[in-house]
């Protein structure tokens, strides 16, 4: 846990404080995104966390200790820290990079080169690119090296100074990916810079937002963010499609499913015919006897058959599972024929979302 | 010049051989003693140049006077105080070297990345650490290619101190103007050119050795990860 009270940075020479009285806790295990406009402060309050820039007030602590109390040398070793650019030293190769810290920590050889090759599966860095010299790797490569790197001596705290910022859209979006997948796994306490607020929501378990100076506008989840924004400064921060960036962030598995017309291959013509009668709907799934979605039937397609299964199923174009996004679901509906998105958790029919039910599951929450 | 005589006497080099292997040797020793010195002085006054950018202007005022003096006025100079000896050749060889090592020292440890810096910092290098081991190293091919500019050079100045008594090979030039006779001097001047490129090469193989990095490099990877490319090709 990393608990900033009242802290403040002026520097000399300058006219205003950079940053004035920033007060925020950040919880164990959590990663907190704090995210502005460029002159925000943002940055200066993440290098106080590490005193890459001396304090000028207030107090930091981690896990209960003052930074002030360590050595800053010392006090850095303890705390990962990936920055815009990597900066990866040139003339050792990724193995090195890697053992940099635990290195300056005195580990012995052995410990060093079996951090090294954890390190290297945790970040899915093939043997191969231990032996190589920075230069010789791609952008994203070089990003997982550096995270690697931060994570050597295996710290409680990460600080990451827009981690992503250099790369592409596309490498970017795996990076951010693998950074959740891992964290899924390690639980470190990360604070992450970025000017990026669909990185933040993306990557955010909490949000800083900051304004000019360090005035931190809303600290919150980002649904509550973009459920009820602080300020007008954060809602003019978040921007448009705040809707859309809602249903982003929630999980289909938040709105309960409707069960929705259902058949079985056996059913009869006639009970398949009431059963759509009864939804108001002109068809109904077919769910096989192992709760296997087939596809689904309409009357017509039912014409002069016996049973369901003597018709033939039309697959439904779009599922969705109760991980996905209510995005996907939405996405799922206006491709459907059937105009609803059919949720199928591990190959089990769950019931059906429909428009009506995704917006007033959302106004609900 | 005898004009009779043919451009080289092999005769007599034949039997000089030996005494230009010596003069060979000797003028080794006076340039390596030279560029030593030079780089014991040269190197703190450019991390102090380079850390305080303050002393930078006098330090390189004060290399750049000294590397404009012509070498036979300095020997003139010297020579009243210093005698004919080893010391005055190797003073004026010295501050000769000087202003080639601080620049390009400077210039190395300047050509560092910020970054790299900042991330080493951000590590918890120490600065002492991180001035041997991250910034020296980084700056290395750049001060050996000045202790490489430096080592040529003062080969060829090495020539002149025979004027003092010293020279290694600038000995048997001097014979050769002296007697107007010209295959020593031929010699002398060959054997000259054939130390400074096998100086020159020999420091060149050390510092690939040193910085095997900036060779690598060069033949770069693919700049993407295939990896990535599954990643780039459009779903479906």
């Amino acid at each position: 846990m990393i608990r900033l009270r009242d802290v403040s940075k002026r520097f000399p020479g300058a006219r205003g404080a950079a940053v004035a009285g920033f007060s925020l806790e950040v919880a164990e295990g959590e990663i907190v995104v704090l995210v502005g406009p460029s002159g925000s402060g943002k940055t200066t309050i993440l290098r106080m966390i590490n005193r890459l820039i001396e304090p000028s007030g207030g107090t930091i602590e981690i896990e209960g200790t003052d930074v002030m109390q360590l050595q800053a040398v010392e006090l850095r070793r303890r705390i990962g820290y990936v920055i815009q650019s990597v900066g990866l030293l040139p003339h050792r190769t990724v193995a090195q990079n890697m053992a940099t810290v635990p290195r300056l920590m005195g580990w012995d050889k052995a410990r060093t080169a079996a951090r090294v090759t954890e390190l290297a599966g945790m970040l899915e860095l093939d043997s191969e690119l231990l032996a190589r010299y920075p230069s010789e790797l791609s952008g994203g490569q070089r990003q997982r090296v550096g995270v690697a790197r931060a994570l050597g001596v295996d710290p409680p705290v990460l600080l990451m100074d827009e981690p992503f910022g250099a790369v592409d859209p596309i490498v970017r979006g795996r990076l951010q990916e693998q950074l959740l997948a891992l964290q899924g796994r390690i639980r470190k306490t990360i604070v992450l810079v970025t000017h990026d607020i669909d990185e933040a929501m993306r990557l955010g378990d909490r949000i800083a937002i900051i304004n000019t100076g360090g005035a931190l506008e809303q600290y919150a989840t980002p649904e509550e963010i973009l459920r009820a924004p602080a300020t007008p400064f954060v809602a003019d921060f978040i921007g448009a499609e705040r809707g859309l960036k809602r249903l982003a962030l929630a999980p289909v598995k938040s709105i309960e499913a409707d069960p929705g017309p259902v058949v079985h291959p056996s059913t009869g013509v006639a009970e398949a015919t009431a059963t759509m009668a009864a939804h108001g709907l002109d068809w109904a799934a077919v769910v096989g006897p192992g709760g296997e979605l087939i596809g689904w039937v309409d009357p017509a397609s039912l014409e002069g058959r016996a049973t369901v299964a003597d018709a033939e199923a039309r697959p439904f174009l779009a599922t969705v599972s109760p991980a996905d996004s209510l995005r996907d679901a939405l996405d799922a509906i206006v491709t459907n024929q059937t105009h609803v998105a059919a949720v199928i958790d591990a190959g089990r029919y769950c019931g059906i979302l429909t428009l009506e039910r995704v917006s007033t599951g959302l106004a609900d929450r | 010049m005898r004009l009779a005589d043919p451009l080289v006497d092999w005769g007599w080099l034949g039997q000089h051989l030996g005494q230009l292997i010596h003069l060979a040797l000797q003028h080794l020793e006076l340039t390596a003693i030279a560029v030593g010195i030079g780089i014991v002085i040269a190197f703190p006054l450019a991390v102090l140049s380079y850390r305080h950018g303050r002393v930078y202007g006098p330090v390189s005022a004060v290399a750049s006077l000294l590397y404009t003096i012509p070498a036979l006025a300095l020997f003139a100079f010297l020579v009243p105080y210093t005698g004919l000896t080893t010391l005055t050749a190797e003073v004026g060889l010295v501050s000769y070297t000087l202003l080639i090592l601080i620049r390009n020292t400077v210039a190395g440890l300047a050509s560092v990345p910020d970054d790299i810096k900042e991330a080493a910092r951000g590590m918890g290098y120490t600065r002492r650490q991180q001035f041997w081991q991250v910034e020296v190293p980084l700056a290395m091919p750049v001060i050996i290619a000045g202790v490489r500019i430096a080592t040529v050079t003062t080969i060829g100045l090495v020539t002149v101190t025979a004027l003092i008594a010293e020279g290694g090979l600038g000995a048997y030039i001097l014979l050769g103007i002296q007697q107007a006779f010209a295959t020593p001097a031929l010699a002398a001047a060959v054997g000259s050119v054939v130390l400074a490129v096998g100086a020159d090469l020999l420091l060149l193989g050390a510092q690939r050795a040193l910085t095997p990095w900036t060779r690598r490099s060069k033949t770069q990877a693919l700049p993407i990860d295939p990896r990535e490319l599954v990643a780039r090709a459009p779903k479906g």
